[in-house]
């Protein structure tokens, strides 16, 4: 009983909480006008996290996306029996280990790939039989935003966030301005200083702004992100998660988050599913999470 | 006795495992790329057209290779004549030089040096392209964005090539045939108006197809169209198939061009027999 109370407590350290947010790298401490910088910007996100996440939302709202018993393999199994569902206005971030075949969650529900056994239905709609045609146009209501942002590098920003508008809709030029314009300052950029630059000159934070500009260029129902705050420094990791939250509480967006940052994740999640072996091994809200007495789970949020 | 014989059982097993694998394998990558080519040449014809991406791959691969194209075809068409006096001169018949500059540069040599030339500079240019698209996640992102990437990136790409490697070619014969001309005139002292009127014979000497058209244009203008959608073709295929990263994109660049050459050489041999046959 003894050993199980210490066990928790490692992982009860880490949930998340204001106070947390001030523990910083050592070397970020050395230089003070950074330290500062990033502690206001972590304060603010942790009072906005507060104010908002996790959101509560009805539970008789309609499931936007879910997955049903999802079986999926290439040369070895991928997923076995994965079943989840995001309700409207949801974040569900998706949580597990490196290659546990998170991020084909995403290509799933985009029917980049189509599951050999089980069904991925987008507003009750079954799309693991649509045609290609089809499938492009459940696509429109859904934004993605990629690991390494994958904006078009032969495009300047300005091209990059207008394409699906181009693509989808029959918007002025003068719209099309106004929209890019309105998306890329939701994101915090400057257009007027980011609009004709090439993606080759911009930082990995400003790639996956625009690159979360460009997923909202169609007013999607659906934001996917794939590892949102890989590879980001704090300061820059805490102002995409606010800015993800930001899109939760004012757009009302259904999202998927796929991430190992499991600090962000409690941040934004409603509710949390962690993949391990293969397997949703816990899906709930991140309260019922910190709360699991299940090894694997504590192991897990030990291990951050 | 029994061991010995259940072991090279064991082996026969493994060997023909893998020549079906492998086979099963050839046979799925050829399945596929028909289904590639299927499709680039079938989005022809179905809306939204990619016009602007059309006219810039042009831009790309015609205005783009003219320059490696030009000297091929000079240098060409100068060792050609170069060569020919040499066997010609010993049969007293040096005359004859344009007359065979211009049958080999335009039935063979035109399209099979603008064929190889663009195989190296486009092809291998198109697969890196495509496929650092394909490792950075931006042809997933087309995908996502409902756009067909063959549409909008391989579709383009076919038509350009289809196109341009004609254009291409009938530029590289001209060069060529002027190379011979440089020779005729400066090392054999032949006139340039004999010269150019061999090549006019030669021209003429092949008969002609629809009443007007001479067999020899015929022959070196399929060719390239045929080399063009080859070219572009594997390098789309290659350069959209690629997996692991900066590593595979030097891969499907090599094999680009390797097997978009092997190709023209080989389709090549068999198109000039159905020509012949043909015209």
């Amino acid at each position: 009983m003894a050993d199980e109370d210490d066990r928790r407590k490692p992982a009860e350290r880490r949930t998340p909480s204001p106070k947390d947010e001030t523990a910083m790298p050592r070397r970020a401490r050395d230089s003070g006008r950074v330290r500062a910088a990033i502690r206001s910007e972590l304060e603010e996100v942790a009072e906005d996290a507060a104010d908002n996440a996790p959101k509560k939302v009805r539970a008789s709202a309609p499931n936007v996306i879910s997955l049903e018993n999802i079986s999926l393999a290439f040369d070895e199994p991928i997923l076995e029996n994965v079943s989840f569902a995001a309700k409207e206005g949801e974040t569900v971030v998706v949580v597990g280990e490196s290659g546990t075949g998170k991020s084909t969650i995403l290509k799933l529900i985009l029917r980049l790939l189509v599951p050999e056994q089980g069904r991925v239905a987008i507003d009750g709609e079954d799309i693991t039989h649509l045609t290609f045609d089809d499938a492009l146009k459940v696509r429109q209501k859904m934004g993605m935003v990629f690991q390494g942002a994958a904006l078009f590098d032969s495009m300047t920003v300005y091209e990059n966030v207008a394409y699906p508008l181009r693509e989808h809709t029959t918007l002025t030029e003068e719209q099309i301005i106004a929209r890019v314009q309105e998306k890329l300052e939701f994101v915090d950029l400057e257009p007027d200083k980011v609009m004709d630059q090439l993606p080759s000159e911009l930082s990995g934070g400003m790639k996956k702004r625009v690159g979360i500009a460009r997923g909202l260029a169609n007013n999607p129902e659906i934001m996917l992100y794939d590892e949102p705050t890989s590879g980001l420094d704090p300061l820059t990791t805490a102002t995409i998660t606010y800015l993800i939250i930001k899109l939760q509480r004012e757009l009302k967006v259904t999202s998927v988050v796929v991430s190992h940052d499991i600090r962000s994740a409690f941040r934004m999640a409603s509710k949390i599913a962690l993949l391990s072996n293969k397997r949703v091994g816990f899906f709930g809200t991140p309260e019922e999470m910190t709360g699991s007495d299940d090894p694997y789970i504590r192991e897990f949020l030990g291990g951050f | 006795m029994r061991a010995t014989l259940s072991l090279s059982h064991d082996i026969d097993h493994v060997i023909l495992d893998g020549v079906n694998d492998a086979a099963k394998r050839g046979v799925y990558s050829l399945q596929e790329f028909f289904v590639l080519a299927g499709k680039a040449l079938g989005f022809i014809f179905v809306k939204p057209f990619y016009a602007a991406d059309m006219f810039q791959q042009m831009d790309v691969i015609g205005v783009g290779s003219l320059g490696i194209v030009l000297l091929t075809g000079f240098f060409t068409g100068m060792v050609l004549a170069l060569q020919a006096s040499v066997t010609l001169s010993t049969l007293g018949m040096t005359e004859l030089v344009g007359k065979l500059v211009a049958g080999s540069m335009v039935r063979e040599l035109g399209p099979v040096l603008a064929g190889l030339m663009v195989a190296g500079r486009v092809g291998s240019g198109i697969a890196a392209q495509l496929g650092s698209m394909r490792v950075t996640e931006q042809i997933d992102a087309l995908n996502t964005l409902g756009t067909d990437p063959i549409k909008k990136l391989v579709t383009p790409r076919v038509l350009a090539s289809l196109i341009m490697l004609p254009l291409l070619t009938v530029i590289n014969d001209f060069v060529g045939i002027v190379g011979g001309n440089v020779i005729a005139t400066f090392y054999l002292d032949q006139p340039a108006a004999t010269y150019w009127r061999t090549v006019w014979e030669q021209m003429l000497s092949g008969g002609f197809t629809a009443r007007y058209i001479p067999n020899d244009f015929v022959q070196g203008l399929t060719k390239p169209f045929v080399f063009g959608g080859i070219i572009s073709l594997v390098a789309c295929y290659h350069g959209l198939k690629t997996s692991g990263g900066t590593e595979g994109v030097g891969l499907a660049t090599t094999r680009t061009v390797v097997t978009a050459s092997i190709l023209i050489l080989v389709t090549d041999y068999f198109l000039t027999q159905i020509l012949l046959a043909l015209f």
